[in-house]
């Protein structure tokens, strides 16, 4: 199979959905001649124009607006916010619009927008511009939530999230951009709420999100020299949460270890050991072992943040302590 | 006030200044009748009365086509009503009923009403004024010539994405109207309190062509709507209009003790001589459009029309409650 970048399959998800549905539009800082910062949607401007191809101004919380407005009244768009964390400066038109306008109107209004942003550390980028802060969306009712982790997800979650009728923010992480990957060539989706097992293991399950499916896969190759045999299991959305997938798995190994890159306080790790305890305590050898980021903003210097995020080496330790190996 | 304003105001047929006495009319009644189902403990919750209002939404969406867009605020019955919406699912509502707009999930402050282009009240100010040029783009993306209003008070000056909102709609040449509906006050605090400078600068320094109206005046209010509306279905751009007005109530019906923030007298003055309404009903008289019989008749009718709704609403049934868990997602 021919193999595409994370970011080359994002493009070729916005191209394919913008060929096909001419209310699909793109609208963000940069988005046009630019291609993103991250030069994601290099190109793209001269395919579709700046009609559909729209730069606006640095107004978060203005173009998410807009992209509500435009979304309840028949347009598809999607909306690029260039680092995760300035979807803090539009967290009213995402909660309190985009989220309830659907409920509020009693069903009467839609609001198909994908918000797509990006989340991660490691780039020496700071505390402003690394964070992964998902969990703060994931908590509201009414949004949809997509963390793809390889190429061939990005691409088919993408494609399903722009054909979604309810508001998805969809986080890309920005390590992953050149990560390489199979990606079939023809037509197909990757349906939302549907987690997919990285790996097959029987002695313990690593449940891992976005970033940390790279980390896990690493994790469980080392751990195979050990005799320790990995399940990494990767939930692809957070809301839906395939919660069965996540249970059966937990039952199958009797040990869990959830890594996620957001913040380890009240986060996704929490949610999801939750989700477990709850079903598949009886078949459960220990408990649930959560590993998110380190609760402090994100360091400048690279020997302070590297210590920030999970490690392979660290999630490996944590399953050799779980299996009693250590 | 701009020079001129008189000017301003179009020759209105007979007919269209009865619709919007009638329309008038009917918010007056319809607010007069929320607040006795709040006083007599039939209403859940609170709500934010339009009355002393009424110019402004009626002569704005008198300019509007059915197909052309609006957004609300948490004083948004009137537009709501101006708009096209029927009493009997506005009450309903109101009493949290499955007959209501938004089956009883939105209540007073969330009406929504697609089919007559309200893409719903919004109890964030300031918070509908990004969508509305979302709105806009996408009437303009599609070719569909629809204009859109962003009803707003002059509360929402203080609010930032007003300013982002405005800056994109100039930007972008997009057909939305921003109309400020300025009572003076936000919540309990007077506007000069907390606006710094010129409200009207601030439109105008986006390039957003400003109008300013006695909003006490329908005629004055249409007149200047029909004016920005045109020029924005033209492919002109925003506008802005800001309509000077006063609620006659409170900040919600719960506000009651107000003189820590206004005067009796100042509140007297205003519904004594500056009551939209009877600004209307006196010019009909004068003119000899209408005679105090036929507005009468009228006032008749739309109380027969509210009394019949309210009691739709009281017989309506609430909705079943496992539809708690439906519309969170389509």
């Amino acid at each position: 199979m021919r193999e595409l970048t994370f970011g080359q399959a994002i493009k070729e998800a916005l191209v394919e959905e913008m060929r096909r549905d001419p209310t699909v539009f793109i609208i963000g800082e940069d988005v046009a001649e630019a291609g993103t910062v991250f030069k994601v949607l290099s190109g793209l401007v001269d395919t579709f124009g700046r009609e559909r191809v729209i730069d606006s101004p640095i107004s978060e919380a203005g173009v998410t607006g807009l992209g509500v407005g435009a979304a309840m009244t028949g347009m598809r768009p999607v909306v690029d916010i260039m680092f995760g964390d300035f979807i803090t400066l539009a967290m009213d038109q995402i909660v309190n619009q985009a989220a309830k306008v659907h409920y509020m109107s009693g069903g009467k209004l839609r609001v198909p927008l994908v918000i797509r942003t990006t989340m991660g550390a490691t780039r020496r980028s700071a505390a402003q511009h690394s964070q992964s802060l998902y969990a703060w969306l994931a908590h509201i009712p009414g949004l949809k939530v997509v963390l793809p982790s390889t190429p061939a997800d990005a691409k088919g979650l993408l494609k399903s999230a722009i054909r979604d009728d309810s508001p998805v923010v969809f986080f890309e992480d920005k390590m992953m951009y050149q990560l390489k990957g199979p990606v079939p060539e023809a037509e197909y989706t990757v349906p939302l709420g549907v987690a997919d097992v990285k790996r097959s293991g029987t002695d313990v399950t690593i449940v891992a999100t976005s970033s940390m499916v790279q980390v896990a896969l690493e994790a469980a190759a080392r751990l195979e020299g050990d005799g320790i045999s990995v399940e990494v299991v990767d939930p692809r959305t957070l809301m839906p949460l395939d919660k069965s997938a996540l249970v059966e798995s937990a039952k199958k190994t009797g040990r869990v270890i959830v890594v996620d890159e957001g913040y380890e306080q009240y986060g996704v790790t929490a949610e999801i050991a939750a989700v477990i305890a709850e079903g598949a305590f009886d078949h459960l050898d220990a408990p649930v072992r959560r590993m998110g980021a380190m609760n402090v903003p994100v360091p400048f210097s690279p020997v302070l943040e590297d210590q920030t995020v999970p490690t392979a080496a660290a999630v490996a330790g944590a399953a050799k302590q779980l299996c009693g190996r250590t | 006030m701009e020079a001129g304003t008189q000017r301003a105001i179009p020759a209105i047929p007979k007919e269209e200044l009865l619709q919007m006495y009638e329309q008038m009319l009917r918010i007056r009644i319809f607010e007069e009748q929320v607040n006795e189902l709040y006083t007599s403990g039939k209403m859940p919750g609170l709500a934010h009365l339009y009355i002393g209002e009424e110019a402004v939404a009626v002569g704005v969406c008198r300019a509007l086509r059915r197909e052309d867009y609006i957004t609300s605020t948490h004083r948004g019955h009137g537009h709501c009503l101006a708009k096209g919406a029927a009493v009997n699912q506005m009450f309903a509502e109101l009493l949290g009923k499955a007959a209501g707009y938004c089956h009883g999930k939105g209540g007073s402050m969330h009406i929504a009403d697609p089919e007559t282009g309200n893409l719903g009240a919004n109890a964030i100010v300031g918070g509908s004024t990004a969508i509305a040029v979302g709105a806009a783009l996408s009437a303009k993306m599609r070719g569909t010539e629809q204009a859109v209003v962003c009803f707003f008070g002059d509360g929402a000056f203080a609010q930032g994405i007003l300013y982002e909102a405005m800056n994109m709609a100039a930007l972008w040449k997009l057909p939305v109207i921003y109309v400020c509906e300025s009572n003076m006050y936000g919540e309990y605090t007077a506007t000069r309190e907390a606006a710094a400078g010129e409200v009207l600068a601030r439109p105008q320094a986006c390039g957003i062509p400003v109008k300013e109206v006695d909003g006490q005046e329908v005629r004055a209010v249409f007149g200047a709507a029909k004016e920005q509306v045109e020029r924005a279905r033209r492919g002109g751009g925003p506008g802005f209009l800001i309509c000077h007005t006063y609620r006659f109530r409170g900040h919600h019906v719960g506000d009651v003790n107000r003189s820590h923030y206004r005067s009796a007298e100042e509140e007297e003055a205003w519904i004594r001589e500056r009551d939209p309404v009877r600004l209307l009903g006196l010019f009909l008289i004068r003119q000899r459009l209408a005679d105090a019989s036929a507005l009468e008749k009228i006032d008749q009718t739309i109380r027969a029309e509210i009394t019949a709704g309210v009691q739709f609403a009281l017989e309506a049934p609430y909705p079943e409650p496992g539809e708690v868990t439906q519309n969170v997602y389509p």
